[in-house]
């Protein structure tokens, strides 16, 4: 196998997960396609880890995993939050920080 | 070889399809479902590449606690059964435009950079080898990291409790 | 260590030139050194003292008086011992040409050099039978290292021979004498601690100025002597009569200070060297050129004109009388006067070589100082202040001087100077204590009959008084005697001239003699004889002085008295020998290579005879005026009710022109400093509002102008409609960024983060 075909997948994944979170407007579905954009990552750096025989890609890997983790946990704190004042997530009608 | 191949294959084909489906549903539920095949696939890839204890912590971690979660986030801000009305932005064209901009990009430097490299045949790697480079080598990210968790848990709690009036 | 070095120096070199050495001759700095500190200490201690600064000043005196002393005894050793240990040869100045300089790396310190005598002798003396020795001593110089810089080197140092020893005993006694007086004369008064220490200064730099190695130490003591003579005339300067009077003093003297620095600097680059020595061997070495030698005598006979009052520049001294009495006799009678002298003395060579005395018949030396001795003795007679009269008779004793230096009698010169001093002092110390009694100066007025009230002022005024008249045995008829027969002359009186045949110089100095007895006279009647015209404000009658004022008085007579026989002619009652004769001369005269040849006059009884009588003469015509006929008109008149001048219309305007100062003050007052002041000033004046104002202000009006025209279109217009329309831009820019790229829109952000990124990467894949 060659490493490309990882890199590749890493990299459609990763576009897949931009696209979601530029069209979405619910805010949990914005999250999950921050999960994917992270999935990605995730197969790039063990597929690299692989490649070169270093463990500290699959060591970053692990603590990438762990920070999603977390961030998804406060992200849907601040979810929530939204969905209690305002009765709805729609990231577009968020919009008091404009200029 | 063929194996790998193949089954690199399968898993590739399912993820990319979950994940197109994960972003263009418009049942948020059946999105987070998706979401499960992907990360499921996700998974295989690591069993694939040799990363055992990176493919269990993805089951273990993403399935388990994240996709939970995630549904327990579409139940409190009462999703509705079915499709979700607001669930898209009105303007969808400049995001795959992004999106197929970027990946061209991507593409094209990984190709250009890493057409023919093989990745070794045997490259499993086990818990041991993990562990010992995190308690080792990587102490202080490891530290690091549970005190953002701590951080995190402390923070989600406090955002998200009610206000006692 | 020192010394055997010296000698050792002096036993290699050839012959007939001797080293001088002795320690009181090499730490002769000391000299200075003490009134110098005693200054210092005056200024920081003087008030807390008992007798508020006085014990430090007369001290410090004592003591730099005593190391003068044994200065001058060590010196006299050494001319004896130089004398002694040769043979007695006569050489015609030979080796003019060669010189050879002793190398200085056989003495261990490397700052101090002693100067290495040169192997040339010059003897003072020509002719057998001289009362000279063949023996040249070289000065104790003394050198440091001060800087050096472009290639030059300045050394300070000190410079001992016989002048300097002989100048050292007149100032430190004459300045310790004063001392002591002024205890009584200035107690009390309003600065009397400052008084104590710039009489202290002053003595440490008269000092400083006679010990001067070079030239360079020659002008700064010149100018610090100005300096306190500045200071102590105007002592009492809330009077403005004395501010002006030490503001005269001091910028006539400066007028003469352009010749000083003129002439100093002619001899500098002339010679190569400041070093005295070296621009006296240059000069009689014929290594300057005479024409040069000249131009720097000239200048350097300016400078003494103004410092020691010879016509024209002599103005300032009978106005220096403003200042308190002790001062005017230690400044202005022995000591800071006779710089410029000094000066010339020491500068002999350039002066003898410059003018060419040795062969001509008027030089303008001998010309300053015959005209200065007759003009002040004419204006002595129509002064009313006693100080006065002393201060232009001091005018013209230096005239004598100088003089006397014109024509080539050096010894003369200084030999006159040393009685002078010590027969003024203690004519103007005398003339302090009357005035101390009668609380004035005016003799019309005040004074008259003083004979009674103050006997020991009488005597020793007397005695002072003779002296100075020139009659013997005193002290001034040696000197002033010796001066006319070193003018040379008609040869009529039996003797030979000195170095030329100063005709002129020889009539001026017999009415000049003339003239001193009789307004001496004058004085003495006035003052002494008559009845007392003053007015003692109710404390009785006028007393003796303290013992602090008399006493200085005594000894300063008993040394008008002796000082003259210090060098008695050769020839003198006892054929010619040199035993005890000429002693003064044979000590202080330089014999050596630095000192021109320059020859003697000799002696002539007939010479001598004749001047007496023109002083009895002169003494008899006065004493018939006033002790007859004024006596005769009444006790207490002060001149003759229908005189001359009353008769005579001749008379009259010459006594006005005298009462006038020969409008001299009105010359420079008002004739040069007004009218510089005036018209001079007006016209600058006018040039500048018509001329340069006017230009400014066009200059400025076009300037206004265009700067008018730069504001209101280019400014206004142009340069701040560009910043007008860059606001407005940057208004636009930001409206369009708020209205359309910064809605709040989240998922606008992140789509912009997202493209942006995604040029980048292929910007960077692409390029990098």
């Amino acid at each position: 196998m060659s490493i490309a075909q990882y890199l590749l997948l890493s990299s459609v994944l990763f576009c897949i997960g931009i696209y979601g979170v530029l069209s979405r407007k619910n805010g949990v579905m914005v999250l999950m396609s921050i999960e994917l954009i992270l999935n990605a990552v995730n197969i790039n750096l063990v597929a690299f880890s692989a490649l070169t025989d270093n463990i500290a890609g699959e060591v970053f890997a692990l603590f990438v995993i762990a920070i999603a983790a977390a961030e998804v946990g406060v992200g849907l704190a601040i979810v929530l939050l939204i969905f209690r004042n305002k009765q709805n997530v729609d990231l577009s009608e968020i919009d008091q920080m404009k200029g | 070889m063929i194996a790998q191949n193949v089954f690199f294959s399968i898993f590739a084909l399912l993820m990319i399809v979950s994940a197109l489906k994960v972003v263009t549903t418009k049942n948020i539920v059946h999105a987070a479902l998706w979401l499960v095949l992907v990360l499921a696939g996700v998974a295989g890839q690591f069993l694939l590449l040799g990363a055992e204890f990176i493919g269990v912590t993805q089951i273990l971690v993403y399935i388990g606690a994240v996709i939970v979660l995630l549904l327990f986030g579409v139940m409190l801000t009462k999703a509705s059964i079915g499709d979700e009305e607001n669930i898209n932005m009105p303007n969808r064209v400049i995001p795959a435009v992004i999106a197929t901009l970027m990946f061209a990009v991507m593409s094209y430097s990984i190709i250009d950079s890493f057409r023919g490299e093989k990745l070794p045949t045997e490259t499993v790697t086990n818990a041991a080898t993990v562990s010992d480079s995190i308690f080792s080598d990587f102490i202080i990210p490891f530290e690091a990291v549970s005190v953002l968790l701590l951080a995190a848990l402390i923070g989600a709690v406090v955002i998200a409790r009610k206000e006692t009036a | 260590m020192m010394m055997t070095n010296l000698l050792a120096l002096a036993e290699s070199i050839p012959s007939k030139t001797v080293q001088a050495s002795g320690w009181f001759l090499e730490t002769a700095w000391l000299i200075p050194a003490l009134p110098a500190l005693s200054f210092f200490m005056i200024l920081f201690f003087g008030k807390r003292m008992k007798y508020k600064g006085a014990e430090i000043g007369i001290t410090a005196l004592a003591i730099a008086f005593i190391l003068a002393i044994c200065c001058a005894g060590q010196w006299i050793n050494q001319v004896n011992n130089a004398g002694h240990g040769h043979d007695q040869e006569h050489h015609q100045g030979d080796d003019h040409g060669e010189e050879h300089q002793d190398s200085n790396e056989a003495l261990n310190s490397e700052n101090i050099e002693i100067a290495a005598s040169e192997n040339i002798t010059i003897y003072a003396a020509e002719e057998k039978g001289e009362g000279y020795e063949s023996v040249a001593v070289d000065a104790v110089i003394q050198r440091f290292t001060w800087w050096e810089s472009g290639g030059r080197t300045f050394h300070v140092g000190i410079m001992v021979d016989g002048l300097t020893v002989m100048m050292l005993f007149v100032v430190t006694a004459i300045s310790l004498l004063v001392h002591i007086y002024s205890t009584d004369y200035v107690s009390g008064d309003r600065r009397y601690t400052h008084y104590f220490a710039f009489l202290s200064l002053f003595s440490a730099s008269m000092l400083f100025f006679v010990l001067s190695e070079n030239i360079l130490q020659t002008i700064v003591g010149w100018e610090l002597v100005g300096v306190c003579s500045f200071a102590l005339i105007g002592h009492w300067w809330e009077e403005k009569p004395n501010s002006d009077a030490a503001l005269k003093a001091f910028l006539t003297n400066r007028v003469g200070d352009m010749g000083l620095l003129v002439g100093m600097i002619i001899l500098f680059w002339s010679a190569g060297s400041w070093s005295i020595v070296d621009i006296n061997v240059a000069a009689i070495n014929n290594e300057i050129g005479q024409s040069t030698l000249l131009i720097a005598s000239l200048c350097l006979t300016a400078a003494v004109m103004s410092k020691s009052g010879q016509f024209i520049l002599h103005t300032w001294l009978p106005d220096a009388m403003a200042g308190p009495t002790p001062v005017s006799a230690l400044i202005h009678a022995a000591t800071m006067v006779v710089a410029g002298i000094y000066m010339v003395a020491r500068l002999y060579g350039v002066f003898f070589e410059g003018y060419d005395i040795a062969g001509s018949s008027f030089n303008v030396l001998a010309l300053v100082g015959s005209v200065t001795l007759v003009g002040a003795g004419l204006l002595a007679f129509v002064q009313d202040d006693i100080k006065k009269v002393l201060a232009y008779s001091t005018v013209s004793q230096l005239g004598y001087m100088v003089m006397a230096l014109g024509v080539g009698a050096w010894t003369a010169a200084v030999f006159h100077l040393f009685t002078h001093a010590f027969f003024k002092a203690g004519l103007f110390l005398g003339a302090g204590s009357v005035s101390h009694s009668v609380h004035s100066f005016d003799m019309k007025k005040s004074m008259g009959g003083m004979r009674k009230f103050m006997p020991t002022t009488y005597k020793t005024f007397l005695v002072c008084t003779i002296a100075l008249m020139g009659i013997p045995p005193l002290a001034g008829f040696w000197s002033k005697d010796e001066i006319l027969v070193g003018t040379g002359g008609w040869g009529l009186f039996g003797g030979t001239g000195g170095n030329g045949t100063y005709v002129f110089a020889l009539v001026m100095g017999i009415i000049g003699a003339a003239l001193t007895c009789a307004y001496m006279t004058r004085v003495i009647y006035l003052t002494f004889f008559g009845e007392f015209r003053g007015d003692t404000h109710g404390h009785g009658d006028p007393h003796e002085s303290g013992k602090r004022i008399t006493v200085p008085l005594i000894i300063l007579s008993v040394m008008a008295v002796a000082a003259g026989f210090l060098n008695l002619p050769v020839g003198f009652l006892t054929g010619n020998t040199t035993g005890w004769q000429e002693r003064f001369g044979h000590y202080v005269e330089p014999v050596a290579t630095y000192f021109p040849g320059i020859s003697h006059g000799t002696p002539s009884w007939s010479l001598a005879i004749f001047s007496t009588f023109v002083a009895l003469s002169g003494v008899a015509l006065a004493a018939h005026y006033f002790f007859v006929k004024v006596k005769a008109q009444s006790p207490a008149a002060t001149e003759l009710a229908n005189g001359l001048t009353s008769k005579n219309k001749l008379a009259k305007a010459g006594h006005t022109v005298l009462k006038q100062k020969y409008y001299l003050d009105h010359l420079y007052t008002d004739i040069i400093a007004n009218g510089t002041k005036g018209p001079i000033a007006d016209a600058a004046y006018w040039s500048n509002q018509k001329g340069i104002d006017e230009l400014v202000n066009q200059v400025g009006k076009q300037a206004t102008r265009s700067a008018t025209f730069v504001y209101e279109k280019i400014d206004q217009n142009l340069v701040d409609g560009v910043v007008n329309l860059s606001g407005k831009a940057s208004e636009g820019l930001g409206e369009t960024t708020r209205t359309i790229i910064q809605r709040g829109k989240v998922h606008q952000y992140a789509a912009i983060m997202f493209a942006a990124t995604t040029i980048l990467a292929g910007l960077f894949i692409v390029f990098v």
